[in-house]
């Protein structure tokens, strides 16, 4: 079965006011274990509105969100169950650091959940261990840390809280090129051992060429829905909107124009270097 | 939603009332206040609506605008209600039903008491609708001048409330998120008991205090780069300038103030 | 040409820091040119910056601009007024809760005459687009048009540089897009000065000049097409490679006949293309 499914969900903020505004509307999606999604869409697009009816935090207007065949919305207990067992990790989640000590600010999360105090030690190491932070680093003030060492300890926070569902919004955002890639290794080791389902909201083209399955969404709405190769197949469609391509999209797509015959679905480098050199000597291009 | 309170909102727009030089607005504004606390008639209230009306017609702001803004002050406004019509002492009653009652004298307050913090509040609003906030702090300001030469700082006070006024929306966009985030880490806000509930408030408030810090560390940085260098030699892009319609508006407030009086006098 | 800001040997270390954040550094940039600084997190990037405009004064060296020295506290304001700076997150740069009041801040705060500060906010604001939002409250605005009006606050000075220091970090791509257009623009038409701090490698591949920082030391220093196809140097920095100048090496490697020094998508094309010719 699905991990989770939504079904015709809507959200209409401020409903009967004239600041009536609808976020998302019929939406359908599931997900399921063991994979990574990403989600892209453009600065109000509805992918905030739809992360926040993952974990029971925005009611929907209407449609109905199932985590494992169950109504979330069925009762409290169920809302809180899926508090617990969706973790999302909104953007700079550095800011929500509070406790004294790191160790105690990734133990809010299992605390929360009032597990005895042996479990919740073991799950505070083994996440700090998750993202790279060392033991010397859990007994410091999560404000004498660095700005990737905070990030990380806050991924940490949700990481314990272990998670059948991550949900990650743009966790990568304002950190140096190794700082991304160091994190998004972490991410994907993460979930290859706990066998979760992993949702990346991101703008960052090459973290999106790395998912498993990609989904689109525009004004409330889903607008494509597979794998990497088929969505970037369709770039006039991500350019138009307002979304970038991977770098190699990009550039087969400005080679076309040119007049070279670079085939369809090309969107990786390796791809590109392959169709490239395929085109030598084939008179590919004309001069 | 925190995001829809209103409350010192401006609507931008380009109409007598938005053009007025702020000091004008707002020394007309004490006017009303004034005004509306001589009042003890209906015609009195009536003329006041009107005023208000009249306003509201000429700087085209919506009703529902004002309605909205009054909203979070409907538990003040049942209040007053409440206390003037069940404690009003007097002897013409209207109801009584063991020891609540009500008296004409008392519904009459009740009302009269509404309709005050009604048009007294609808007042100010009109203000800071039509007025951007920087306005109203460079009238402030002007008008507070002559404490300069008490040593009072009115220039630094009129900044810290622009400022301030600035960020509350960003702020309060800010509570929201912190609150979603510790909410997903399954932070109970909504239920306990009172010290539970307190204790559970410090995962929202540190970390709203230490992002409040560091805007204000970067916000002093961004405008000392901006040159700024406090309230000596400053120059203002809008000067504040009393035209013929500033005259014409307080013409009409003191019409408006004449007309009350009389209402008084004449006992409408 | 003489440099419109010169660092001579400049050393400076925080006050509660172990080594030095910038370790005898010495730059000149000259008017009308765009250089992006690049360096991974704790490079000294930032404090580079925050010495162009005597925000941090050199523990040990000098900083001139116009051939004014940061450290003269009598020419503090004409510095500043000179080299604008404009930081990451854009909510805390702005003053006012209108868009023109806001761009109008720095030029009142310099005793402007009124209005020269109208006329200098309307060019600002058109200058980055921003004219038509020009009665809006910021906090509606989108993140790329809050930083476009931050660089218009900063344009009412009347500045010959103009500093950011990770401006896009915290915008999405089409945000990310308006900005960059807006300070190429300023760069190429106007003249304006532009030294760009960032993270982002397609935005260094749109500069003059590529300043590479490790360690509170400058170790490279180029034009992109020169800086960007020495790939290993640059990983060994923590640094990526742009995919385009990723792409052209392999495709060298391979014996392609291609420029090193295509650094933009579109100059990658064009060199492709011309090379399959062959």
């Amino acid at each position: 079965m699905s991990l989770i499914e939504l079904r015709g969900l809507t959200h209409v903020y401020s409903q009967g006011t004239p600041f009536e505004k609808t976020a998302i509307e019929g939406l359908d999606l599931t997900l399921e274990r063991n994979a990574t999604v990403g989600l892209i869409g453009h600065t109000g697009s509805g992918k905030s509105t739809l992360i926040s009816h993952l974990n029971a935090l925005l009611k929907p207007t209407a449609g109905t969100v199932l985590l494992d065949g169950e109504d979330v919305f069925a009762s409290k207990a169920s809302i809180r169950a899926a508090r617990f067992r969706v973790g999302v990790v909104f953007q700079y989640p550095e800011y929500q650091l509070f406790e004294e000590t790191v160790a105690a600010d990734i133990a809010f999360g299992p605390k929360n959940l009032k597990l005895p105090q042996p479990e919740i030690d073991r799950r505070v190491a083994e996440a700090a261990a998750f993202v790279g932070l060392g033991e010397d680093t859990l007994t410091r003030s999560p404000m004498e840390l660095s700005g990737g060492q905070k990030r990380r300890a806050a991924i940490a926070g949700v990481l314990a809280m272990e998670p059948e569902l991550l949900v990650l919004d743009e966790p990568t955002a304002g950190l140096d090129p190794a700082g991304r890639e160091d994190l998004l290794e972490k991410l994907f080791a993460w979930r290859q051992a706990r066998q979760a389902a992993v949702l990346l909201v991101t703008h960052d083209m090459t973290i999106a060429n790395r998912c498993d399955r990609l989904v689109v969404m525009s004004e409330g709405k889903i607008v494509m829905d597979g794998a990497p190769a088929e969505v970037f197949a369709r770039g006039g469609e991500l350019t138009a909107i307002g979304l970038d391509l991977p770098a190699p999209a990009l550039i087969a797509e400005l080679l076309r124009r040119r007049g070279v015959a670079v085939p369809a679905g090309v969107y990786t480098a390796d791809q590109l270097y392959d169709a490239i050199l395929a085109l030598r000597g084939e008179g590919g291009a004309p001069c | 939603m925190l995001k829809d309170i209103t409350l010192g909102q401006y609507f931008p727009g380009d109409t007598p009332v938005h053009n007025l030089d702020p000091r004008t607005k707002l020394l007309l504004t004490v006017v009303y206040i004034a005004g509306l606390f001589t009042v003890n008639t209906w015609g009195g209230y009536a003329l006041v609506f009107a005023a208000l009306c009249a306003v509201m017609a000429v700087s085209r702001i919506r009703p529902r605008a004002l309605v909205k803004g009054l909203k979070p002050l409907v538990f003040i406004i049942v209040f007053t209600a409440v206390l003037n019509l069940f404690f009003t002492a007097g002897d013409d009653i209207l109801f009584q039903w063991r020891f609540i009652r009500v008296t004409q004298t008392g519904l009459k307050r009740a009302v009269a008491m509404v309709l005050r913090v009604l048009f007294l509040v609808s007042g100010t609003f009109l203000l800071t609708y039509t007025t951007s906030p920087l306005a109203i702090t460079d009238g402030l300001e002007k008008l507070l001048g002559p404490l300069k030469k008490l040593h009072v700082p009115v220039y630094e006070l009129s900044l810290m409330m622009c400022i301030a006024l600035r960020f509350i929306p960003t702020l309060i966009e800010e509570t929201d998120r912190i609150m979603s985030a510790q909410k997903a880490r399954g932070a109970d806000l909504e239920t306990g008991t009172l010290p539970e509930r307190a204790k559970a408030l410090l995962p929202l408030l540190i970390p709203l205090f230490i992002s409040s810090f560091r805007r204000a560390d970067e916000l002093a940085l961004a405008m000392e780069c901006r040159c700024y260098n406090g309230g000596e030699g400053r120059t203002r892009m809008k000067q504040l300038h009393m035209t013929w319609r500033d005259a014409a508006a307080f013409v009409l407030g003191a019409l408006f103030v004449g007309a009350i009086l009389l209402l008084r006098r004449l006992g409408i | 040409m003489d440099p419109v800001i010169r660092i001579e040997n400049v050393t400076y270390t925080y006050p509660d820091g172990a080594r030095p954040a910038l370790d005898g550094v010495s730059l000149d940039i000259l008017p009308g040119t765009f250089t992006a600084v690049l360096g991974s997190n704790g490079s000294g990037k930032s404090t580079l910056a925050k010495h162009l405009n005597a925000i941090l004064l050199p523990g040990a060296g000098r900083v001139l601009v116009d051939g004014m020295d940061t450290a003269d506290e009598k020419d503090l304001i004409a510095i500043r007024r000179r080299v604008g700076m404009v930081f990451q997150n854009p909510d805390n740069q702005i003053v006012a809760n209108v868009v023109e009041d806001d761009v109008a801040f720095a030029p009142e705060n310099l005793g402007v005459e009124s209005a020269e500060i109208r006329r200098r906010v309307d060019a600002a604001l058109k200058q980055v687009g921003m004219y038509d939002f020009r009665m809006h409250a910021p906090h509606l605005l989108s993140g790329g048009q809050k930083q476009r009006v931050a660089i218009a606050g900063v344009l009412a000075m009347d500045p010959e540089v103009l500093v950011l220091d990770e401006p896009t970090a915290m915008l999405d791509p089409r945000g990310r897009r308006e900005v960059i257009a807006s300070v190429e623009r300023l760069c190429r038409d106007r003249g304006i000065t532009v030294v760009l701090i960032t993270h982002h490698m397609d935005e260094a591949a749109r500069a003059d000049r590529v300043i590479v920082m490790d360690r509170g030391r400058i170790v490279m220093d180029g034009a992109p097409g020169q800086v960007f196809p020495q790939a290993d140097r640059l990983r060994a920095l923590r640094l990526t490679v742009p995919e385009t100048t990723e792409l052209i090496l392999r495709l060298r490697a391979a014996g392609l006949d291609l420029p090193p020094e295509a650094v933009t998508p579109e100059a990658c094309a064009d060199a492709v293309k011309e090379a399959l010719c062959h």
